[in-house]
Formats: C-alpha cells, sequence, structure tokens
C-alpha cells in the first residue's frame, strides 16, 4: 500500500466533476419532489439530455449549444410526464417509470449516428492568477463552467424556497394541494413548471456526462445515475444543501475508492466497491434524523374538481 | 405397445423436425451492453450480422441488448426459446448457470455460452484465448512506459479477467524489470462514467499506459484528455482514438464461429463442443499497432503475435510462480488448459490482492 501516490488536491478536483451530474439531477427532481410530484424519469431525462446535448455540440462544434439542448431535450421529454400526470392524471409512479424506459429507448434509436465521435471540448475556466494558485488553483478555480452552474443552482434552489414568495407557493402546492388551490394558486401550471425544471436540470447533468465527464456517446451511459439522484432526494430530506452534501460524498468516495484500490490497500476490494452507497446513507440518515419529512401532497394526484 | 408408441414417437418427431427445417432457422443472441458499445457486444453484433448475411432469407436473428446477468437474462433466453429460436448465444459469462437452466427446459433448443466452462447435451461453449492478445499488450506497455506503472481497468474478478492481468503482467515484466501495476475493479462491464473516472484515477496516480479489461470506449477518451497517455482497444478495434492513444488492440472476431455453428444447427450436425480459439484461429486478432509505437518494438511485437499463432509459445510459458512465491510452473513447461479457465490467483510480482 503506498497512500502517497493519491494526490489529495487532483483527488478533490475529480471528485467534484464526478459529482456535478448527480447533483444537477438531484437538484432538479428537489423542486418537483417540493412541489408535490414525484418523477422517477429521472434516468430517462438525464439520458436524452446525454444525446440531444452531445448530437447538438457535434453538429453545431459550439459545447453550450449542446448544454443549452440538452435542457431542452430534458425539459421536453419531461412535458410528456407533465401532460400524463397533470393534464391526463395518470399515476405518477408508472408514467415516471415509463418515461424512463421511453427515454432510454429513444436515446439509442437517436444516438445512432453519435457512436464514436468525439466531441468538441469545453474551455476551462482560466483566470491568469486564481488558476495557477497551489492547492486552491486546482480545486477552486479550473473547472469547467457547469460544475460552477451547478453550486450556484443548488444555492439559488435554497433561497428560492426559503426566502422568495415563488417559494412559498411551491412549497404550498407541495404540503397541501387543496389548501393552494383554494387560496387561488394554480396547482397544475406550478407543477408543470416544477416539471419542466425538474427536466432541465436532469438534461443539463445527462450532458454533462457525455460531453465533459467521459466524454462521447455510448447508449446507457447514464448507468443509474438518475436513480441514485432520485434516492439521494430522499435521503437528504429534500433539503437543497444536503444534496449538495450528498452528491459530493457520493463522488468523493466513489473516487476516492477507485484510488485506494490503485493504490493497492488492503481493504477487500467489494467493501471499497460498495463503500460509497453504505457511507452516503449512512450520513444522510444520521443528519435527516431531525423532524424533517416528505411534502404532504407528494405523488398525489390533483384536481380541481376533487 | 411401447415400442409402436415410441415409433409413433420418433416419426411425428421426425415429421415435426422436416417442417421446422423447411422454416426459417431461427438465432437468438443475449447482450450484456449496448450493441453501439463499440467494444464487446458490438462484436457479437457484427457476429449476428455475419450470420445473416451468410444465409439471407434461410436464417431470422433476434436480439436482445443490455441484459443483466441475473434471473432477468433467464426470463429473456425463455422467453427467445418460446418463440422459436432453434439456436441461442448467450454472450457473456454472467449468464452461465441462466443458459443451462433454461437448456434444462427446452431440450430441442441449441445453446451457445460464451467465456463459460459448463457444457450439457444442448450447451456449448467458446471462448477466445484473449490472454494472448494480453501478451502483446503487456509486451508493448511494458517497452512504452515511462514512469513503469501501468494501470489496468478490471471488471469482475473471473478468470477470463484474472488470466488477462497475469499474461500482461508477466510480458510486461519480461521486457521491464521495474514495472508496476495499479488495478482498480470497477464491478461493471459497462458504465463509461465509472471507467472513466476509474481512469482518470490510475493517469493521477502516474500510470502512463492504461489497460482495460471493460467495454466502453471511456477509458480512451479519458487517456486523450489527459494527452500522455497510451491505450489498447478492447473487444473491438476502437480505431477512433488510433494512432493515440490507442497504440494497438485485441480485436474479438465471432463471425467465422457464429456462421459454422449455424451453419450445424441447419444441417443438424451440431453437437456439443468446447471451443477455445485464439490468434492462431482468427478468434483473437491484433489491431493495427499504430507509428507512436517505436518501430523496434513493433517488430517484437508482431514476432510475439505471429509465435502466438502458430503455438510455437505459449503465453503462460515457465517458470513461473503464484504471488504467494509457491511454484505454478517449472522451466518451460506451458499452462494446462484446464488451469487456465479457472485461474483464480495472480502471478508473482503483483502487489494487490485478488478479490475472491
Amino acid at each position: 500500500m503506498d497512500l502517497s501516490t493519491i494526490n489529495p488536491v487532483l483527488l478533490i478536483a475529480s471528485l467534484m466533476v464526478a459529482a456535478t451530474p448527480l447533483l444537477l439531477a438531484a437538484i432538479g427532481e428537489l423542486v418537483v419532489e417540493k412541489a408535490g410530484v414525484l418523477n422517477l424519469g429521472v434516468e430517462g431525462m438525464m439520458i436524452i439530455g446525454a444525446i440531444c446535448g452531445f448530437a447538438i455540440a457535434v453538429e453545431t462544434t459550439n459545447p453550450y449549444a449542446g448544454l443549452l439542448a440538452a435542457m431542452v431535450g430534458g425539459a421536453v421529454l419531461s412535458l410528456l410526464f407533465a401532460f400524463l400526470t397533470q393534464v391526463a392524471l395518470a399515476n405518477q409512479v408508472a408514467s415516471g417509470l415509463a418515461l424512463t424506459l421511453f427515454g432510454l429507448g429513444l436515446s439509442a434509436l437517436l444516438g445512432q449516428n453519435y457512436v464514436g465521435i468525439k466531441p468538441p471540448a469545453m474551455s476551462k475556466l482560466d483566470l491568469p492568477i486564481l488558476s495557477d494558485l497551489p492547492v486552491v488553483g486546482p480545486i477552486l478555480f479550473s473547472h469547467d463552467p457547469v460544475l460552477y452552474i451547478g453550486i450556484a443552482l443548488t444555492a439559488a434552489t435554497w433561497a428560492m424556497l426559503k426566502y422568495t414568495r415563488v417559494g412559498l407557493v411551491l412549497r404550498a402546492v407541495g404540503e397541501n394541494h387543496e389548501a393552494a388551490h383554494a387560496l387561488g394558486y394554480h396547482v397544475v401550471r406550478v407543477r408543470v413548471l416544477a416539471i419542466l425544471f425538474g427536466g432541465a436540470c436532469a438534461g443539463l447533468g445527462g450532458a454533462y456526462i457525455s460531453l465533459i465527464r467521459v466524454p462521447q456517446w455510448t447508449e446507457g451511459m447514464t448507468a443509474g445515475i438518475g436513480w441514485i439522484a432520485l434516492a439521494l432526494v430522499v435521503f437528504a430530506s429534500w433539503k437543497p444543501w444536503r444534496v449538495l452534501l450528498g452528491a459530493y460524498l457520493f463522488g468523493g468516495i466513489n473516487v476516492l475508492q477507485l484510488n485506494l484500490q490503485a493504490a493497492g490497500i488492503a481493504v477487500p476490494v467489494e467493501y471499497l466497491a460498495m463503500s460509497p452507497y453504505i457511507i452516503t446513507i449512512l450520513v444522510l440518515v444520521i443528519m435527516s434524523t431531525d423532524k424533517s419529512r416528505a411534502p404532504a401532497s407528494l405523488g398525489r394526484i390533483f384536481h380541481a374538481s376533487q | 405397445m411401447k415400442l409402436t408408441k415410441f415409433l409413433a414417437t420418433a416419426a411425428l418427431t421426425m415429421g415435426l423436425a422436416t417442417t421446422a427445417l423447411a422454416e426459417k432457422t431461427k438465432v437468438g443472441f443475449v447482450y450484456v451492453g449496448p450493441v453501439g458499445d463499440g467494444g464487446w457486444t458490438y462484436e457479437h453484433d457484427q457476429g449476428r450480422k455475419a450470420v445473416e448475411e451468410a444465409f439471407g432469407d434461410d436464417v431470422e436473428t433476434v436480439y436482445v441488448e443490455n441484459v443483466p446477468e441475473g434471473p432477468d437474462a433467464e426470463r429473456v433466453m425463455t422467453q427467445m426459446a418460446l418463440e422459436g429460436a432453434d439456436l441461442i448465444f448467450t454472450t457473456s459469462f454472467g449468464y452461465m448457470d441462466q443458459t443451462l437452466n433454461v437448456a434444462k427446459k427446452f431440450p430441442n433448443v441449441k445453446f451457445e455460452h460464451a467465456t463459460g466452462y459448463k457444457t450439457a447435451p444442448n450447451v456449448s461453449v467458446y471462448s477466445a484465448r484473449f490472454y494472448e492478445g494480453r501478451a502483446v499488450q503487456g509486451h508493448i506497455a511494458g517497452r512504452m512506459t515511462e514512469t513503469n506503472t501501468i494501470g489496468y481497468i478490471a471488471s469482475f474478478p473471473i478468470p477470463e479477467v484474472v488470466r488477462g492481468i497475469n499474461s500482461a503482467y508477466l510480458h510486461a515484466k519480461k521486457v521491464n524489470p521495474d514495472v508496476e501495476f495499479k488495478i482498480i475493479w470497477v464491478y461493471t462491464w459497462f458504465d463509461p462514467a465509472k471507467e472513466a473516472d476509474a481512469a482518470k484515477a490510475l493517469i493521477e496516480q502516474g500510470a502512463d499506459v492504461i489497460l482495460q479489461h471493460t467495454d466502453s470506449t471511456a477509458p480512451q477518451a479519458a487517456a486523450q484528455a489527459a494527452g500522455n497517455v497510451i491505450t489498447f482497444g478492447q473487444a473491438s478495434d476502437m480505431s477512433e482514438y488510433a494512432p493515440f492513444p490507442r497504440v494497438s488492440s485485441i480485436i474479438d472476431n465471432w463471425a467465422p464461429y457464429y456462421v459454422q455453428r449455424t451453419k450445424a444447427v441447419m444441417d443438424g450436425s451440431w453437437e456439443t463442443v468446447s471451443t477455445w480459439d485464439g490468434i492462431g484461429a482468427g478468434m483473437v486478432g491484433i489491431g493495427e499497432i499504430s507509428d507512436r509505437v517505436p518501430a523496434e518494438v513493433k517488430e517484437e511485437a508482431e514476432a510475439l503475435r505471429d509465435m502466438l499463432a502458430s503455438g510455437e509459445y505459449h503465453a503462460f510459458t515457465g517458470p513461473i510462480n503464484k504471488q504467494d512465491g509457491s511454484a505454478w510452473l517449472a522451466d518451460g513447461e506451458t499452462a494446462d488448459d484446464g488451469t487456465l479457465a479457472g485461474m483464480n490467483f495472480y502471478v508473482e510480482g503483483l502487489t494487490a490482492e485478488l478479490p475472491q
């Protein structure tokens, strides 16, 4: 075992990259669930975002156009979910699962001509002095822009939910949709907007994988991150900063366990491989022993006549 | 009475058999990843296409991709058999017991399980001697590494993967005694994000050669981003990353075998076999060694490839000790197929612990 081969600075820098897709998807889903909607289609929206972003980035040779297309792609797919659950009043669990399956299939179809192609590279932040600082530079000032968007989005979501009128309305709809309706708020409109936001975030998270983290297109490349994002929202008790913590913890331990393996640490590999899941769950469960709970109307169908 | 009944049944079976022959032969394929993975499953699908091309309208092929290695595989195979498949290729090690279970239920359907070792009257196994290709990779890796650190992304601790690590290590060590292997087990055949993370972790720890036994091209992309790291295509040529970082590759060529076995089902000559072919038979191909490899290294590697192909040299030729120092092969002795097929130990010199 030789732990000195692990460079902590590079480790922290790569854990932030590993955590970003998870963070983006989970923040989107958090807003959706705060509005009282359970969308299990995160995985499907992510993979659609991954291929939409990849395809547009390749066609336009502009990675930013790709990111935008990924958000649009994810949001359009989530619109299908919004229609099924908010207009047609279908079961949310079934609709969400269908969305994932549909997204996986559709992305494979869309992506047939994009296998083995390299996307245009995205420039990283390069500030003249700051990026060259030892330790702090690689960790804080030399990432791609999306990573910072992820963190900013977390802060914005937290502030929006806690301090703004919009956040209050969103929470009201999620906690008690009949009361919100009685007060004159458009429950369905709020929820559809929340679902669209969730779709755009998941799409961006997917494109982060296909354009920045890997970067290439292969079928099924999100490989279950959408499901982890769903679990993360629950374990983080629907709190944005805990989602960030959970995502970094999960990404961090994932990267750390790979590094420990490479360094030849004498812990059986099986334990290392399961450690990200166990430690993330443990930490978040311990933290959620306070009185936080799910939005009361989560997963319930609303119709103005009821 | 019994005899007449037997004869009647036999006649009926033959009658059914002839009608079945008159129809298309249906061949099913169960894939562990997507056909667009650019690696393992992609090559199996090329084999399927070769079967379609060879027999045209006489054959119908079906496939199911992304089938998890578990109870779900059994369901997929059963479904294929119920839909009238005559021959089913199950193309991942983890389908072993499922293949045997389903084969027991459908004695008239022929099964071919890739990389496994359990056969039955209607189950054949086939695999390729990938370790021969690993020997060539190890040689190039050992000669080209400057940091003397070679990263290896491994999937599951099964004999096939362990053989590859041992073979690559032995041949890297032979040309570079200081070489060190860093091995990461990712416990998946296909997860581009995880494979990319593993490649990055290895590169950050000083590896300048990445060998992979997983199916996606993500490690190639990670190496390309790093700039000074070389890689090898796995299962498929991965030539989109040539000439650098990908300097060579192991190519699985299943097409001739698939065509031959489908033919055997068609003319009724199918029998249970255990096929294990290497470079010589063409089941394992060594992708073009790119110009980024120094000419002399390329020559040595090609010579090694040719010696492996002709059978002049075996990739596991003694003296070789096991990791714990106990003797495995004496000087000049070569490994027997039985030991290789069940290989569950590292050779001497590898420092990591093999997950059991």
